[in-house]
């Protein structure tokens, strides 16, 4: 008698995979893991040159991949940025909406320019490229996966200097959710990742300005980027089609619930 | 293409036990069998009333390990005794699905206490005192252990078909995750929940009985097949999760508002 055989695949091949803020930190972990699963993938970030070192590892292991320059911030490359990808590696299939900004600033002290490039790039961007995504997607009649990344601050505000980046990551909390009803009937599921204190670029720099923390932390660790892996692929994975709308949190119970 | 880097996932559960109840039939079945498909032994508990020696059969006919275990949800002392029985039989048990619920189908004024009370005990009792026994052998063994609690949408959402005790005892379920997930951080035993909409064979399907038309309710005109909590299952239990915990993950397709 044969055993019964789960349901799990993690075969993403002929998926096209958009990943933005994949220069470095968990953005350009993503990548890999994508294309390590049979995806083919378009690199979207500021730093070009560290882009097309990105594309060179992924071809140079038999993968496809393209590199996008794009300034979030910039509504129209945003549209043109998932342009570019679908005539470069096909409709887009997945997007990872990776790139994000932080304030760590007090509320008072926050300049008005610095206020708008926070909200413009961890709120406005991941939803004109959702929806630039979703049409196509509409359009094409097909199925996609959108995965937003939060972080525990959306939930957890305990030392002040980083009010905005909160806000935000709460909003894009919600914005998962709303975004997950409004396409289900297209098969579009939307779902994030909340992760907790990872190491990236982001949180190396904060180190270094703030000392270390994770003594503070129960298991007394920060994350590495490879221990995201396994979420992000249960959320793209074929087999979740199920899993839309909900927000997964992966902070090691660093953050109190 | 040549696997580069390799993604740092594993769903092999070799070596380990796990205890799944409500296991008979339904939801917890699929888990028992997607648990032993992935190399872990399997205990089974249910209650009397329900035959479980099928599965077991049926799970080492294929070459894998299980025992049945009785297991009445409302009495304290069989369910502190269950763990240390498995244990007995198939190792220490590392893996805890909290599975056993029972839907209450009547309005919060015409309620008997008597079903208030077993709604209380199974719902939220029995996983509690479960869950506890289950840490405590761990911490002892210092070993880690991982709890996944079988919660429903109904925690979140609740319409007038009086399910008012399913509904709070499934949200008592899910603070039980996230304040055991704190607790236990330190001894690196996870605890997380997933969270089903409408499935078949699941809980809500019962409490939410509405005649035969539900799935025109939804935006995908559909109810859930059990394998379609696979992935959920695997990814909470996975080696490579170790980092996943005091997380509640909604599976219900957007059946239900956000």
């Amino acid at each position: 008698m044969n055993r019964l055989t789960p349901n799990y695949s993690l075969d993403l091949s002929g998926q096209v995979a958009l990943v933005t803020g994949a220069s470095s930190g968990l953005g350009r972990r993503f990548a890999q893991i994508l294309a390590a699963s049979g995806a083919r993938l378009a690199l979207a970030a500021r730093r070009v040159d560290r882009l097309q070192a990105l594309a060179e590892e992924i071809r140079a292991a038999g993968g496809k991949a393209a590199e996008i320059p794009l300034d979030v911030t910039d509504a129209d490359q945003l549209a043109a940025a998932v342009d570019q990808a679908e005539r470069t590696l096909g409709v887009v299939t997945i997007l990872v909406n990776n790139a994000g900004a932080p304030d760590a600033q007090y509320a008072t002290k926050m300049p008005v320019e610095l206020i708008d490039q926070v909200i413009s790039t961890n709120v406005r961007a991941p939803f004109i490229l959702a929806r630039e995504v979703a049409r196509r997607l509409i359009t094409h009649g097909l199925p996609g996966r959108i995965v937003n990344i939060s972080s525990m601050l959306a939930y957890d505000y305990s030392h002040a200097g980083g009010s905005l980046y909160s806000i935000t990551k709460a909003t894009v909390v919600r914005m998962t959710e709303v975004l997950a009803v409004e396409w289900a009937r297209y098969n579009i599921n939307v779902n994030a990742i909340a992760p907790g204190a990872f190491h990236s670029e982001m949180m190396d720099a904060m180190i270094e300005r703030t000392g270390e923390f994770r003594q503070r932390f129960p298991r007394q660790r920060m994350g590495r980027s490879e221990q995201l892996d396994g979420t992000l692929l249960h959320l793209v994975s074929p087999s979740s089609d199920f899993v839309t709308g909900t927000v997964v949190k992966v902070d090691d119970c660093q953050h109190p619930r | 293409m040549r696997i580069w880097p390799a993604p740092q996932f594993s769903i092999d559960l070799t070596g380990q036990t796990a205890l799944v109840t409500g296991a008979a039939a339904g939801l917890g079945r699929r888990f028992a069998q997607v648990l032993v498909a992935a190399g872990a032994r399997v205990a089974i508990a249910a209650d009397r009333n329900d035959p479980v020696e099928p599965l077991v059969e049926e799970i080492e006919r294929a070459g894998g390990r299980a025992t049945a275990i009785r297991l009445d949800p409302t009495d304290a002392e069989q369910l502190i005794s269950s763990i240390g029985q498995a244990e007995q039989t198939l190792g220490p048990v590392t893996i805890l699905i909290n599975n056993a619920s029972i839907a209450t189908a009547a309005a919060a004024i015409d309620m008997q206490v008597e079903l208030l009370d077993t709604a209380l005990a199974t719902n939220l009792r029995a996983p509690y005192i479960l869950s506890c026994e289950f840490a405590r052998r761990l911490i002892y063994a210092r070993l880690p252990g991982r709890v996944v609690n079988v919660a429903s949408m109904a925690a979140y959402h609740c319409d007038d078909s009086g399910v008012s005790v399913y509904s709070m005892t499934c949200a008592g379920l899910i603070r039980m995750t996230e304040t055991l997930a704190v607790e236990w951080a330190k001894f690196n035993i996870n605890v997380n929940a997933i969270v089903p909409g409408f499935f078949r064979s699941g809980m809500m399907e019962v409490a939410f009985e509405h005649g035969p038309r539900l799935p025109d309710r939804f935006s995908r005109r559909r109810v859930g097949e059990p394998e379609q909590l696979d992935s959920s299952l695997l990814y909470l239990v996975s080696p490579s999760s170790s980092f996943v915990t005091g997380t509640c993950i909604k599976v219900d397709d957007a059946q239900l508002p956000r």
